[in-house]
């Protein structure tokens, strides 16, 4: 909004407001100093969400102390969930999806893995989540695994709770967990092959019969011959 | 499992098997007991695996994915706003709840914000779909001890909520209404009212409840001491919602989460019981129930006048990034993750549904008990299996 005549108390405002937008969150900023210590080595990357949340990420080695550091320390002891992600993009592209929601008329595959906040470098990462519920403040985990098989310590010792999300990750991910109690399939039968959740699983009734796509754009009565944009609904 | 569980665990066997001493002495063979698919204490399709001394329960394992539906793999090729079809079908009694925290989340991922009247009517959705969900719960732990009628009370009194829900969303179980920016549509007209006079008789019911189950020396016997929680155990098992505060833990997101619903501008009570037992986590519900209608009553009152839907594009495209929120569902903290990649579609979401960690501590808190107690536990844990099998 700035115009060339712009006086000199405008300007100091707009050079104030940019000054105020990063919000320090020094509780969270501090909790993850902390376990930056603890962990040492096995600490790579922290990504912290002002007033909102958390993430970190660990090494393979220090899945089960980053556990035992965010229980005994600091009072994480509400087990929120534990699962991973598959970041090697699906080898079928948008095929998967209708012809008509490429919105360029191209099919893209993508090969390049790009990972998401604090980044990556293997194709697994494992993904927990826990929870203080005193101070109301929640962590996410990750952790790079290596190879196609991996195999992580289990999180048992520390959050039974852990105990069945283990096992639906190594059935849906192939990830297996060391000294788990009862590594045997949750869901699938126990003569399922493949591992589902991975991206290069087809989905095979999208195979079988292509999706319509975004069916539901058409205008209903009443609404304006906007493309781009829905007004608000005028009450 | 940390020696302080086991510790405690072990003391609370010893005490079962102190009372049970004439089993022990008999030394009866073991025997293997299936409960389920198609138990009624189960609410959908769960197998339990007892292993029985006697009376006792000397391991329980149960056998999941008899529902499974795949909904992580599912919302992978499914545009943000038709995912909540899908996930209205998680926790089946309680719809609305389900989609709250999935648009919540994109919407953080998008950087919008409900429009406030949006906001106060989505909470008295949410609040109504607890109130429909938590009504069956306290009729339905009755009818799996042995009472049959409040479960009929509570059929009966869930409708006219159902009724209300459907003349604002056009669907009694599945309304599928709320969007990414707002809500689908504004209130009818006299709905108000009538939601008033339904809150009215919700009240009542849950006074019957209080005289007919609460009050039972029965219903007591059955539940008090039965199936104890411990606060730390149950945190480690990720037990959320009315069964960790049955247990004392004073925690509750509708207060502490401050996510993008209103609960913080309303005048109502978290309640706990410290005695973690079946009992608790009955009487924890039905203390809600009232809080849920005093929230809807006062919401009633207070929602502003406005636009119900925020600016956003027709079609919606989520900006790269991760997010999870997560929402005092019925059931207990309920949380999507979702990983975007700038597409039409999510690149990963993963379901943190409330009733897959309750129910995961049933091969703990089984232990040891009678198989009388095991029902008794079963419904109090109160879990739906669309909820564990997602």
């Amino acid at each position: 909004m700035s115009s060339p005549d712009t006086n000199a108390e405008e300007i100091v405002e707009e050079s104030i407001e940019p000054q105020e937008e990063p919000i320090i969150d020094e509780k969270r900023e501090a909790f993850v100093a902390s376990i930056k210590q603890d962990l040492g080595s096995g600490f790579i990357d922290s990504h912290i969400d002002p007033e909102i949340d958390v993430w970190i990420r660990v090494t393979q080695e220090a899945w089960l102390e980053t556990a035992k550091i965010l229980f005994e320390k600091h009072g994480m002891n509400f087990f929120n969930f534990l699962s991973a992600i598959d970041w090697k993009p699906s080898p079928f592209g948008r095929e998967m999806d209708a012809a008509i929601d490429h919105l360029d008329d191209e099919v893209t595959v993508e090969t390049e893995m790009e990972w998401g906040v604090t980044g990556g470098e293997k194709r697994f990462q494992l993904l927990a989540r826990v929870h203080n519920p005193v101070t109301n403040i929640g962590i996410n985990i990750k952790a790079d695994l290596d190879g196609e098989f991996p195999e992580v310590d289990t999180w048992i010792p520390v959050y039974p709770g852990a105990n069945w999300h283990e096992r639906e990750v190594m059935e849906m991910f192939g990830i297996s967990f060391k000294n788990h109690p009862n590594m045997v399939n949750l869901y699938l039968p126990t003569e399922f092959e493949g591992h589902p959740l991975r991206k290069d699983f087809p989905l095979l009734s999208r195979r079988a019969k292509p999706w319509p796509g975004i069916v539901d754009v058409e205008l209903m009565p009443g609404e304006d011959d906007d493309e781009t944009e829905e007004s608000g609904e005028e009450t | 499992m940390n020696p302080e569980a086991s510790t405690q665990q072990l003391s609370y066997i010893a005490n079962q098997a102190s009372d049970a001493r004439v089993n022990i002495e008999l030394e009866t063979e073991g025997m293997t007991l299936n409960l389920g698919p198609q138990h009624p204490a189960t609410h959908g399709t769960l197998r339990i695996i007892v292993r029985l001394d006697g009376e006792q329960v000397v391991s329980a394992e149960p056998v999941m994915g008899y529902m499974h539906r795949g909904y992580e793999k599912l919302t992978e090729v499914r545009t943000y706003p038709q995912v909540t079809t899908l996930v209205n079908r998680i926790d089946w009694l309680g719809s609305f709840a389900n989609e709250v925290p999935f648009i919540l989340a994109a919407e953080r991922l998008m950087e919008v914000e409900a429009p406030p009247r949006a906001q106060w009517i989505r909470t008295a959705l949410f609040e109504l779909s607890r109130i429909a969900n938590v009504v069956l719960f306290l009729g339905d732990m009755a009818v799996q001890l042995g009472a049959t009628t409040p479960v009929f009370y509570a059929f009966r009194d869930r409708e006219f909520v159902l009724n209300q829900i459907e003349s604002v969303t056009g669907g009694r179980f599945h309304p599928n209404f709320d969007r990414i920016g707002g809500i689908k549509d504004d209130l009818p007209k006299g709905w108000i009212q009538e939601t008033k006079d339904v809150l009215a008789r919700i009240h009542s019911f849950c006074e019957e409840m209080q005289d007919l189950v609460v009050g039972n020396e029965i219903f007591q016997t059955r539940t008090r001491g039965i199936g104890i929680i411990p606060a730390d155990i149950g945190l480690a098992y990720g037990l959320s919602g009315a069964n960790i505060r049955s247990s004392g833990v004073d925690w509750d997101l509708r207060r502490d989460g401050g996510v993008g619903l209103i609960h913080d501008q309303l005048d109502w009570k978290v309640w706990t019981h410290p005695d973690g037992d079946s009992f608790a986590r009955y009487w924890v519900r039905l203390q809600e129930v009232r809080e849920s209608c005093k929230m809807v009553g006062q919401i009633l009152d207070g929602i502003p006048s406005g636009p119900i839907m925020a600016k956003v594009p027709r079609i919606i495209k989520v900006p790269p990034g991760e997010a999870y929120v997560e929402t005092e569902n019925p059931l207990g903290v309920m949380g999507y993750y979702i990983v975007s990649k700038g597409d039409l579609v999510p690149y990963r979401v993963k379901i943190r549904s409330a009733s897959f960690n309750n129910v995961s501590i049933t091969p703990w808190v089984l232990k040891g008990v009678y198989v009388p107690d095991v029902i008794s536990i079963l419904a109090s844990l109160y879990f739906i299996l669309g909820d564990i099998d997602r």
